[in-house]
């Protein structure tokens, strides 16, 4: 069915665009209140340590200064993954981070605020601090443990597989690859700070509004610390100003200004610092790699046997999704008949990390192609067509139990390569100029949702007025993605209406039905299906109406242009205004819901959770970059990338998200990094010391966007937005290869260590040993029956 | 019983009465001589479009324009500014209608999240007035001092060079 489209693949401008660009737009920070008050935090200065006592009196004598809270008053643990909840709103017995807080001003300035953080004496009995993976793993005494709940010193979560025939695979394998590889860890760093602002009203009711891109999860988390009935406290998420993965967790700012307006009956608003917001974090995890792949020398992969060590800061957070999301994704792209997955997840006394962009696949994504450039030379092959001989084949499953729907990667790969001109530029560019080349995947939403339920994951309602004007209600939050303009198109396609007559509300407890948030790239294929389903319950009010009235029967009618018309006399018509009048009168105040729930996934082992989705995006990288090897500078020249992004719902917002991964991707790739000194302070808590990409090394970026129009996707759209991110940093460092010769196993791919590797001194990435757990074996074949749309 | 928190009639005056002309018009703030005109503009009057970023001068976020060159509001004082052309990106839109770059950005999906765009808006601005037809190596040199973690800056670069060739400019 290649259906014609009014809305759905046109570059149309946002729905919030404009007002964002005169300034309109009021984010979290923008909100005032009448006689609010400001506040603030006091943060550890040490990284590990006991809290022997806290004194605030002098800070409570400040005048300006209305309240004062520490741990103790905010008891109730609380944290994302409801099997891990190890965060306190403010920390009670110890600390685990340089940055963690440990208590809350709320004063009439900020200026008070800070004056009365300086009064507040906190006694602390230093601990050994843990900063790096190995010292995790190694450490045994109580002392030195980060957390009590879990059963091993520091280590917060390990896992293991074993999918297929491994030992086997490797036995038929006629060439053996091992290889180590180093992640560093980087930051979000969206433009805006954390913010948020609370009410507490005198009807008992507590409203908070934040920058958030999980309004759901804080409103139960707020609930569960705060002992308030979720039914009394409301949660609006004010749009993001970036978040990238960095506002999905709830969060002790949060928390305290909810508490403090509650004490004060004032409203209270916390905006962080810059500084405050490299130690908040929650990005992505730095992680050690080993990788053994057995191959035929034709390349075909035989088996394959990885272990991820994560370095995952002092809390929890997504942690256990992200040690599980290192392992899961190898298996989509290439045909793996076998394959062993290892992963371990420590405490460091570090800021926690968790979700960025990709969220721990990115890591090893990068192991897995760069080990495959070095497979592709040693054998003689060309590393795109190693990759071309065993693609995935749509409609599969995976020897993990992943399965498969729509794969455009074939066409992505051939189309970048051609647009590139990969041929006659692979490995005959002169000395010091190269071209690498990486694929990947990744997922349009999990498959499952973070706490366990039976519920959709994301509810719209559409309400009709009186002279045609539609409201759309969703949870979901716009964080720049446009996932309010994904709304409005979706429901301005099916009614055949002009945009300007859609309303969008959303992420608003209050109004909204639930949407689960705005991370794991779930938002355009969840939203975009429940809207869909909302827009066809109305239509069963809406055709029967016109019908009547134009006496045409109900299969010959179309919407659009505003209009319900005969298809096959367009001039027999009614405006959809008249309609909508009609159908009230008819069948009382107009209005419907629509949900929508991914499909269930075939894998059924312990672990399996992670991984599935309703349909997987594909993208295919070329990067074009000169090195000069007397200072090792690094210039990208060019990007050329292609994503299968199922449909472009609009080519505009899916390119825009293929060129902010792309720019991500290389900042992750060349430069950004999140790193700490022996003190546990940061070592580039500012913009300037943190270096990110400006307009200067951004390279002119080339975007392919290849359809699939996937079964599961709303007029077949995947995901866009963390996927694109996936294979530019493998391809930055098989670009460096062909330029100069040598291997960067480590990032980010900095020129002192490109100079210790032109000079021979660049030691492979060294990778601890541990006794992970045995596996959790499982063949395809054995999971359940599912059926697929087709 | 709580101490009054309030301060006594004869304690000094803490704020200074300044006069500033902010998109054209003169506004009169009384403001703490240590605000910034971030702080000014932000808090004193209301003009929330002007975002922050880092206020350590690093990111370009807070741009606005003085005398028509884009500075950083965040290093400047809120008493330094008095005597000055100050326009922020609300000044931009004339009789309710967008800027010609207000317009460009926002048709070609050059705003994501948003938040760096009105100080990027601003230094563009700066630039046509004095390059009017400026190479994309010129937008890209004039734009680097503001960052944008959305877009890749692509779609920006293509905003300015479509508001460079709109005639209503």
């Amino acid at each position: 069915m290649d259906r014609k489209f009014s809305v759905i693949g046109k570059p149309l401008r946002k729905v919030d665009a404009l007002a964002k660009c005169v300034g309109e737009t009021r984010y979290a920070d923008d909100i005032e209140l009448p006689r609010m008050l400001y506040a603030k935090q006091l943060r550890s200065s040490y990284p590990h340590a006991r809290i022997r006592s806290i004194d605030t009196e002098r800070a409570r004598q400040v005048p300006g200064v209305y309240a004062v809270i520490i741990g103790v008053e905010l008891p109730e643990k609380f944290g994302i993954m409801p099997s891990t909840q190890d965060e306190e709103a403010l920390a009670i017995e110890k600390v685990r981070y340089a940055g963690d807080p440990v208590a809350a001003v709320a004063a009439s300035t900020e200026a008070l605020a800070e004056e009365a953080l300086r009064l507040i004496e906190v006694d602390y009995e230093p601990l050994k601090p843990i900063l790096s993976i190995e010292e995790a793993l190694a450490s045994t005494e109580e002392s030195e443990r980060i957390h009590s709940w879990n059963r091993r010193a520091n280590v917060q979560k390990a896992v293991s597989f074993e999918f297929g025939d491994v030992a086997r695979g490797f036995e038929e394998a006629e060439e053996i690859f091992e290889d180590t590889f180093f992640f560093q860890g980087n930051t979000h760093l969206p433009m805006e700070q954390y913010c948020a602002l609370a009410q507490y009203g005198p009807q008992e009711k507590l409203t908070l509004w934040s920058s958030t891109q999980t309004p759901h999860y804080v409103h139960r988390a707020l609930s569960k610390v705060l002992g308030l009935p979720m039914g009394r406290i409301r949660v609006i998420a004010a749009p993001v100003g970036g978040g990238f993965g960095g506002k999905s967790d709830p969060f002790s700012h949060e928390i305290c200004v909810a508490k403090l307006a509650m004490i004060t009956g004032r409203p209270v608003k916390i905006t962080l610092t810059r500084e405050e917001s490299f130690y908040v974090h929650r990005g992505r995890h730095p992680v050690k790699m080993w990788m053994r792949t057995g191959v035929k020398k034709d390349g075909t992969l035989q088996a394959m046997h990885f272990r991820s060590f994560l370095d995952g800061g002092g809390y929890s957070s997504y942690g256990l999704a992200s040690v599980y999301y290192t392992g899961a994704l190898q298996t989509v792209t290439y045909k793996l008949p076998a394959y062993k997955f290892e992963g371990v997840r420590v405490f460091t006394n570090k800021p926690a990390c968790g979700p960025k962009r990709g969220h721990g696949t990115p890591q090893p994504r990068f192991a897995l192609e760069v080990q495959l450039d070095k497979i592709a030379e040693k054998l003689g092959i060309d590393p795109i067509e190693l990759r071309l001989r065993q693609l995935v084949e749509p409609n599969s499953i995976m020897v993990n139990g992943l399965r498969v729907s729509t794969c455009g990667l074939k066409e992505c790969i051939e189309k970048v390569a051609a647009r590139a001109d990969w041929k006659n530029k692979f490995r005959k560019l002169p000395y010091g100029r190269g071209v690498g080349f990486a694929a990947s995947s990744y997922i349009s939403g999990a498959g499952l949702p973070i706490y366990w339920n039976e519920m959709p994951h994301s509810g719209v309602q559409i309400r009709l007025d009186r002279g045609g004007g539609i409201t759309v209600f969703c949870g979901s939050i716009d964080i720049g993605q446009g996932s309010d303009s994904i709304l409005a198109f979706a429901v301005a396609e099916e009614f055949g209406v002009d945009l300007a007559d859609i309303r969008v509300v959303t992420a608003d407890t209050d109004l909204t039905p639930v949407d689960l948030g705005s991370y794991s790239s779930r938002v355009t294929v969840m939203t975009g299906n429940a809207a869909i389903q909302a827009c066809r319950k109305l239509k069963e009010m809406l055709l029967p109406t016109a019908s009547e009235m134009l006496e045409v029967s109900e299969d010959d009618l179309e919407m659009a242009e505003g209009q319900v018309r005969s298809r096959s006399y367009p001039k027999r018509a009614v405006s959809f205004a008249a309609c909508v009048e009609k159908a009230e009168a008819k069948f009382g105040t107009l209005g419907a819901t629509g949900s929508y729930r991914p499909p269930r996934h075939p894998a059924n082992y312990k672990g399996s959770g992670v991984g599935p989705t309703p349909a997987y995006s594909y993208s295919a990288s070329i990067v074009g970059l000169c090195c000069d090897p007397e200072t090792a500078d690094v210039k990208i020249e060019k990007v050329w990338i292609a994503h299968d992004c199922g449909r472009a719902f609009n080519p505009l917002l899916v390119e825009g998200q293929v060129e902010g991964s792309v720019y991500m991707a290389l900042g992750e790739a060349l430069m950004e990094e999140q790193v700490f000194r022996k003190s546990g302070l940061h070592k580039y808590p500012s913009i300037l010391e943190y270096k990110s990409p400006t307009t200067l090394e951004t390279p002119e970026i080339e975007t392919i966007l290849v359809e699939t129009n996937d079964p599961e996707g709303p007029f077949g759209a995947k995901e866009a937005g963390q996927g694109p991110l996936l294979p530019v940093i493998p391809a930055v460092s098989n670009a460096l290869y062909d330029a100069i010769g040598v291997r960067i196993d480590e990032l980010p791919i900095t020129p002192d260590k490109i100079l210790r590797a032109l000079e021979g001194r660049l030691k492979p990435v060294s990778v601890p040993s541990f006794d992970f757990p045995p596996p959790i074996k499982w063949q395809p074949g054995e999971g359940i029956e599912v059926r697929q749309k087709s | 019983m709580r101490k009054s928190k309030t301060s006594g009639a004869n304690e000094r005056l803490t704020k200074r009465l300044l006069r500033l002309r902010v998109n054209g018009e003169i506004k009169e703030v009384a403001t703490e001589t240590s605000k910034t005109l971030l702080e000014v503009l932000r808090e004193d009057l209301n003009l929330t479009g002007t975002k922050h970023g880092c206020e350590l001068g690093e990111c370009g976020t807070c741009t606005v324009l003085i005398n028509n060159e884009p500075i950083l509001s965040c290093l400047m004082l809120g008493v330094e500014s008095e005597d000055v052309d100050i326009v922020t990106v609300e000044g931009l839109m004339q009789n309710g209608r967008p800027h010609p770059l207000q317009k460009a950005f926002a048709d070609l999906g050059a705003t994501q999240c948003g938040y760096c765009i009105p100080g990027i808006i601003l230094a563009a601005k700066a630039l046509l007035d004095k390059t009017p037809h400026p190479t994309r190596q010129q937008i890209s040199q004039g734009l680097s001092g503001n960052l944008c973690r959305c877009t890749g800056y692509t779609k920006i670069l293509d905003a300015v060079e479509l508001a460079a060739q709109s005639e209503a400019r």
